[in-house]
């Protein structure tokens, strides 16, 4: 694992890269994971971070909704982590801290239930909701090298949207 | 960059609009800000901040060019611009129904009066020629939570309309 020391920007091509999974789970894992955090914890009050962010292509990420009003986990480090079920879409503003001094509405999926390990490779599931849903979707996006960018939808557009049942 | 200006732009929408403006504004080696491009009601609109350190009149002058070619009116005013001047809205209100006037004036004489900051107003007008919808979008900041300002809207002469209001909360992550 290389040294977590200060967030990349886009347009960092390291930003852009699938990330590989985790396969050891030594000190050195937990030693970056707090690295990891350290950045997170210096800049804008943000509530997750991962570690392409920090220039390391692996599949980790750090979640904390805790500061936030709803049900949530707090502190949490996922490692390989994977969505297995999603339903229900929300709109809400994101910004992020590769990408300052912009933000955008995104669609995620409200609940989600997702498989991952931990620093210790101790196999985790959790099912989460709302706010919590979205920072994990947005950390995730990270690992396939896909920015809050991409997933952009136009305020105007949701003016003019069509119900399903509009013929 | 030596000036900013407000370049505002309406006519009869057709493709290339923004191609032909903005070469012109290229070769005269300016430098392009925020911008808003929408279509509204048949016609296309730019308002667009433009910065330069050349003269303002040769630029305005290869304006009226494009403008009488493409049967637009553009205007180029001096304006006050920075970077990095994003507020962010802390709610959105919406506001739908049938159609009829003054939805606009009540909505938005109320929430000035709650103190709200209008970041962003974008409005529909829908349904059909003999029941026409209009549906409202704000976005801003207002030191009032959500549930105060929908009961205000909705004291305020709303109440034949759909009225919603909701934080609006941005993650960074």
């Amino acid at each position: 694992m290389i040294a977590a020391k200060e967030v990349l920007t886009w347009p960092d091509e390291r930003l852009r890269q699938v990330c590989a999974p985790v396969t050891e789970f030594g000190d050195a894992l937990r030693s970056f994971v707090a690295d990891m955090e350290a950045v997170m914890r210096s800049g804008p009050a943000a509530v997750g971070i991962a570690a392409p962010q920090v220039g390391c292509l692996r599949r980790v990420v750090i979640v904390d909704a805790s500061a936030r009003k709803g049900r949530n986990h707090g502190r949490l480090v996922l490692v390989n982590p994977e969505i297995v079920s999603w339903d229900g879409s929300v709109k809400e503003r994101e910004g992020c801290l590769s990408v300052p001094d912009m933000t955008g509405n995104v669609v995620r999926a409200q609940n989600i239930a997702i498989e991952c390990v931990d620093e210790y490779g101790r196999p985790q599931s959790y099912e989460m909701s709302h706010f919590e849903a979205r920072v994990v979707q947005h950390e995730l996006d990270h690992l396939d090298g896909l920015l809050f960018l991409d997933r952009v939808v136009s305020r105007r557009s949701d003016l003019f949207k069509r119900s399903p049942e509009a013929k | 960059m030596g000036s900013w200006h407000m370049l505002t732009l309406v006519g009869r929408d057709r493709p290339g609009i923004v191609a032909k403006v903005s070469q012109v504004l290229y070769e005269s080696g300016c430098l392009l800000g925020e911008a808003s491009m929408l279509h509204l009601g048949g016609n296309f609109t730019i308002m667009l901040m433009v910065g330069m350190n050349g003269d303002s009149a040769e630029l305005a002058g290869s304006l009226k060019g494009l403008a009488d070619e493409l049967g637009l009116r553009i205007h180029l005013d001096p304006a006050e611009g920075a970077f990095h001047e994003h507020p962010e809205p802390n709610i959105c209100v919406t506001i739908g129904g049938a159609d009829r006037a003054g939805i606009v004036a009540q909505a938005t004489r109320c929430l000035a009066a709650c103190g709200f900051n209008i970041l962003n107003l974008e409005s529909a007008v829908a349904g059909s020629a003999e029941r026409p919808l209009y549906v409202l979008h704000i976005e801003g900041q207002c030191p009032l939570d959500a549930e105060a300002i929908e009961r205000h809207l909705i004291q305020y002469g709303l109440s034949d309309l759909d009225v919603s209001v909701h934080p609006m909360e941005t993650m960074i992550a």
